[in-house]
């Protein structure tokens, strides 16, 4: 098993009453694709922004690269490698494609025409080469989801957060969007990735964490998670694994 | 190489050869007095206009660099240049300040815009009642014409220094423009949380924007005191100077170079104007200001110099 680039361990959120994550551990191997999934509610994207830095937990502590990161905030661990996209997509509607994925590269490109540079490079491996000039405001859903995307690697991550990039797209624009990721991911770049979209996790994760009700229920290979029962029941209700198991003797 | 600066260097080469050509008062103090607000425009625009936080009480910059030069010359015989250099630095420091107890409590949009309007009432307030800035009184500078004292003798030297002082702004702006720290306070005003996710330090951005923008308007502040050479709390830190800060550079274009400057001239010509049409009328100069900027951003949200680029073909390739 290769080194763990980051872990989560014993992660805790409350939002006053509410426990939205309950002592949730997620570690991340270096050079995986980690996915991390659960029914709506279950508290992927707050863990995900604990990660992020974007919020404090309860308990728990945030680890990168054996270092304890859990009190940094967000521009500091983006330094350190750490690249969140976000779930509703947040644009800098004002600014042309180039300019938002610019923004990006400046983190390790002081220079204008370096940063710029750099931002060309990143469209092209995300597939925004031609929509460079265009105002920001002005992309599809996909071109925004893309954006997001090109941002975020622009930052030159080692560490990639990314918060469902493939809600929203239709079959053909995820089936664009799946070698995109891979290609990530081979370029060295390990990904943690909340995913809805059930065919491109399972193609695309080689590990598997499943939250439910703020905890983790269940991980492994996409395979093996398919078929746990506690899995089927989070996402279909309770009796459910048995009651498909009972039809399939039946 | 520096093509970036080239537009605003050879702008500011003819307005300085306009005293040469023009040997009229009234244009020359018209000019003057509309790059004095241009500065004090730049200063709010760097921090409104490009990191997006609005102040409406600029007029605490203004009058802190207007009361620091008065002060420091009359009351403890202080050089007026080191006094004027003084008053910017003095600009920065309260912007640093201010900055400190307003971002860092996370205010942002109107609610960042009423604690400075609360600023600068509250310097006014004090400035009418202590001793130091001859509270309600006011502070008179003493007459002494010279290099020295940076008092000029003729209006084209006067205007000559503001003009230079306008394009040392000016220039500061567009450098910024071009660089790192303009794209992460562009991208701060656009969305803090996506700025912060891609690695900027949005509290460091706004800090150093709040800083610059403070002793760029104090600079305006100061020359208002060493051309009028008579200050007051009313003059000095009365909202009259805040809203003229912000609207120079709405009416003119946001988030530009160019806006203050242009805003400057376009209002301070319908100022002139107000005057000559309904003479000494109170107030006639705010109503005239109020409509302007009803139609401003009803038909031109991006100003003067946003009508001027819709009327020519997009540029594609900005850079």
């Amino acid at each position: 098993m290769a080194e763990l680039l980051a872990e989560a361990e014993g992660i805790t959120v409350r939002f006053g009453g509410l426990v939205a994550v309950n002592d949730a551990s997620v570690p991340v191997p270096e050079g995986c694709i980690v996915g991390l999934i659960g029914p709506n509610g279950a508290g992927k994207t707050t863990l995900f922004a604990t990660i992020a830095g974007f919020q404090k937990p309860n308990a728990g502590s945030i680890r990168f690269r054996g270092a304890d990161i859990t009190r940094l905030p967000p521009h500091r661990r983006a330094a350190l490698g750490i690249a969140r996209t976000f779930q509703i997509v947040q644009p800098f509607a004002g600014l042309t494609v180039r300019e938002n994925i610019a923004v990006g590269a400046h983190l390790r490109h002081a220079g204008r025409a370096d940063a710029l540079a750099a931002a060309e490079a990143v469209a092209d491996r995300v597939g925004l080469a031609p929509l460079l000039n265009l105002p920001a405001a002005s992309l599809t859903v996909a071109g925004r989801k893309r954006l997001e995307l090109a941002r975020a690697l622009a930052t030159e991550p080692q560490l990639l957060l990314l918060d469902e990039v493939l809600a929203g797209l239709n079959p053909s624009e995820i089936r664009d969007m799946i070698p995109v990721i891979r290609a990530i991911r081979d370029g060295g770049v390990t990904v943690l990735m909340i995913e809805h979209v059930m065919q491109a996790v399972m193609a695309l994760a080689e590990e598997i964490h499943v939250l439910a009700g703020g905890r983790i229920i269940a991980r492994g290979g996409p395979e093996q998670v398919a078929r746990d029962p506690a899995v089927v029941e989070a996402y279909l209700g309770h009796g459910a694994a048995a009651r498909l198991q009972g039809g399939a003797h039946a | 190489m520096r093509d970036h600066l080239a537009p605003v260097l050879i702008v500011l080469a003819l307005l300085a050869g306009v005293p040469l050509v023009v040997d009229s008062n009234v244009v020359l103090n018209f000019l003057k007095v509309a790059l004095m607000l241009a500065l004090a425009g730049t200063g709010w625009n760097l921090l409104g206009g490009y990191g997006g936080q609005f102040s409406f009480g600029h007029a605490v910059f203004f009058g802190t660099g207007a009361y620091a030069v008065a002060v420091l010359q009359v009351r403890f015989g202080i050089n007026a240049w080191a006094a004027f250099g003084a008053g910017i630095v003095l600009g920065a420091v309260l912007g640093l300040a201010i900055g400190w107890l307003t971002f860092r409590a996370g205010l942002r949009g109107s609610y960042f815009a009423l604690v400075t309007l609360a600023f600068a009432e509250v310097a006014r307030i004090i400035a009418s009642v202590w001793p130091l800035t001859g509270a309600g009184a006011g502070i008179l500078i003493p007459l002494r014409e010279g290099f020295l004292t940076l008092q000029f003798g003729s209006r084209a030297e006067g205007y000559w220094f503001v003009l230079a002082l306008l394009g040392i702004a000016m220039l500061i702006v567009r450098a910024i423009e071009v660089r790192r720290f303009g794209a992460q306070l562009v991208a701060v005003r656009e969305n803090e949380d996506a700025a912060r996710a891609l690695g900027v330090d949005v509290l460091r951005v706004k800090l150093l924007a709040i800083a610059l923008s403070g002793g760029i308007t104090a600079s305006a502040g100061a020359f208002y005191a060493q051309t009028f050479l008579y200050l007051d709390a009313g003059l000095a830190y009365g909202p009259w100077i805040s809203v003229e800060a912000l609207l120079t550079a709405i009416v003119g274009g946001i988030g530009t170079v160019w806006g203050p400057l242009l805003g400057a001239l376009v209002l301070q010509a319908l100022s002139e104007l107000g005057k000559h049409l309904g003479g000494d009328a109170p107030g006639l100069g705010l109503v005239l200001f109020g409509a302007v900027l009803i139609l401003v951003v009803r038909f031109a949200p991006n100003g003067i110099v946003g009508l001027a680029r819709s009327l020519r073909p997009r540029r594609l390739a900005r850079g």
